[in-house]
């Protein structure tokens, strides 16, 4: 990625001018933190913080037979959507393997707001528009929406101060509504697992917004903070732990794939759900001391036999101790079996654990 | 931040004690901390571990990224600042007093006279 052709979101100088540090990310110029990841991870968990989300996209699918075609495009089931309700769900490649991750809401009858990852933007776009009968409506509205995510167990509390009056929607649910004269929309949802809500509202007045919530008491948080805080969760990210090579059923995600209905891929996930997934993406949590485990490094078995790649990893701020995730062979990868993560040459004993990392 | 005057700085954001009986303390500048964030853990050499100017002797880990901390003297490890495997953050508290990394015996002093002064190191940071 070079300079020239790094995108900015509308709040990139008024994150400079918050001290933020700033790095390229899925083509973006993001902020990685403010005053510090663990601070800002910890504001998360025991306070509210919010994140600049305005690199994520946001699509409106509506029409006739807009419900249907969708429901062949992803693997969640949207008749057990409501109007004004959201599911979290999977768009695959033909070989069942994961192009996108993505939440759903239901707007209306056959009217739907979809909102997608920064990086795929493009690409989920034009599979869509590959695949969209005549008549149905594909608007991609990413560059029209700043978008802040209000996470912690004070984000009630922040959003009782931003929008008086006005009820926050249950979890996974959308509310589009006027707020001090804008557009605005509120997501109950989040990347953290904690309390909390993603704001919409029109780009040019991101700035305004992105004050006011900060003004009502949530601190600035980066992306590294997300992905600490994600990452005890065990919720993925797609180009990390999500990949075309790889079915949900692998990344353990069936709980969102209704193999009862038609899909692209939906073929590929019936046979490995009868004949067994070959690899599954585990939870794995240091034992011993060492360097904190990082996205590539090695792990396998104590005897050395080779298991697989950590697609993610970090020292868990939370737990203080190291955590990741990596695909094993489905029949390895039980919880409790004991492996070792290769850093630097150097063994560090961990285990497989349950997930998510933090129990909450 | 200060930069002792008489230390001297290294282009990859080390620093360098004055010699005493053949011996300079290494460490990362209060700027290196700064730019990498919390440190969370610091993989320190081995005493009698040997190595030349430019290697990587250490690795400082911030929650984001691990970064290679490379010496610009050559020579014997004697000493490492074994205090850092349970409080590796001093590294951000005290980059150039108690954050120091390790003690090098040195191959050849003619060396330091390569590196910067707190002067010049402070006009490379611009």
């Amino acid at each position: 990625m070079n300079a020239d052709s790094i995108k900015c979101t509308p709040l990139c100088d008024k994150h400079v001018a918050l001290g933020a540090k700033m790095v390229p990310f899925a083509g973006w110029n993001m902020p990685v933190q403010y005053t510090g990841i663990i601070d800002e991870h910890n504001t998360v968990r025991s306070a509210c913080g919010v994140f600049d989300i305005s690199h994520m996209g946001q699509f409106l699918v509506s029409g006739e037979g807009a419900t249907e075609w969708l429901n062949s495009m992803f693997t969640n089931n949207l008749n057990k959507l409501v109007d004004g309700m959201g599911q979290y769900s999977i768009m695959l490649n033909e070989k069942g393997g994961v192009i996108d991750d993505l939440i759903i809401y239901q707007l209306g009858k056959d009217n739907f707001f979809v909102v997608v990852n920064a990086s795929m933007i493009d690409e989920d776009y034009a599979w869509l528009t590959a695949h969209k009968p005549e008549g149905i409506s594909l608007v991609n509205k990413s560059a029209e929406y700043v978008g802040l995510a209000v996470q912690g167990p004070a984000c009630e509390e922040v959003f009782a101060k931003l929008c008086p009056g006005v009820q926050l929607p249950v979890r996974n649910g959308i509310l589009m509504f006027e707020c001090d004269g804008d557009a605005v929309v509120v997501c109950r949802t989040g990347y953290t697992g904690e309390n909390g809500y993603e704001f919409f509202c029109p780009a040019e007045q991101g700035v305004k917004w992105f004050e006011k919530v900060m003004d009502c008491g949530a601190k600035p948080c980066g992306l590294g903070a997300r992905d600490s805080l994600r990452l005890e969760m065990c919720y993925s990210l797609n180009g990390s732990d999500l990949s075309p090579e790889k079915t949900p059923l692998e990344a353990g995600l069936s709980w969102c794939c209704d193999l009862t209905k038609e899909f692209i891929g939906v073929d590929v996930l019936r046979a490995q759900k009868a004949e067994g997934r070959p690899t599954a993406l585990v939870a794995i949590e240091y034992t011993g001391k060492g360097a904190p485990p990082r996205h590539g490094y090695e792990v396998q078995l104590p005897d050395g036999t080779p298991l697989g790649e950590l697609c993610s990893g970090v020292l868990s701020p939370s737990l203080g101790k190291g955590i990741g995730m990596a695909y094993v062979p489905a029949a390895l990868g039980k919880v409790g079996t004991e492996v070792n993560i290769v850093v630097r040459n150097k063994a560090v004993s961990a285990i497989i654990v349950k997930k998510p990392f933090l129990k909450k | 931040m200060s930069n002792p005057v008489e230390y001297k700085y290294s282009e990859e954001h080390e620093w360098i004690s004055p010699v005493v009986d053949g011996i300079v303390t290494l460490g990362i500048t209060d700027h290196a901390q700064s730019e990498l964030g919390d440190v969370v853990y610091v993989d320190l050499p081995s005493v009698g571990d040997t190595f030349s100017k430019g290697d990587s002797i250490a690795v400082v880990e911030s929650v984001k990224a691990a970064s290679d901390v490379y010496t610009p003297v050559s020579g014997e490890v004697v000493e490492v600042n074994e205090a850092l495997d349970a409080e590796p953050g001093t590294v951000n508290s005290d980059a150039i007093g108690a954050g120091w990394i390790c003690k090098i015996k040195l191959d050849d002093p003619s060396e330091l006279d390569e590196l910067m002064d707190a002067a010049a190191y402070e006009e490379f940071c611009k």
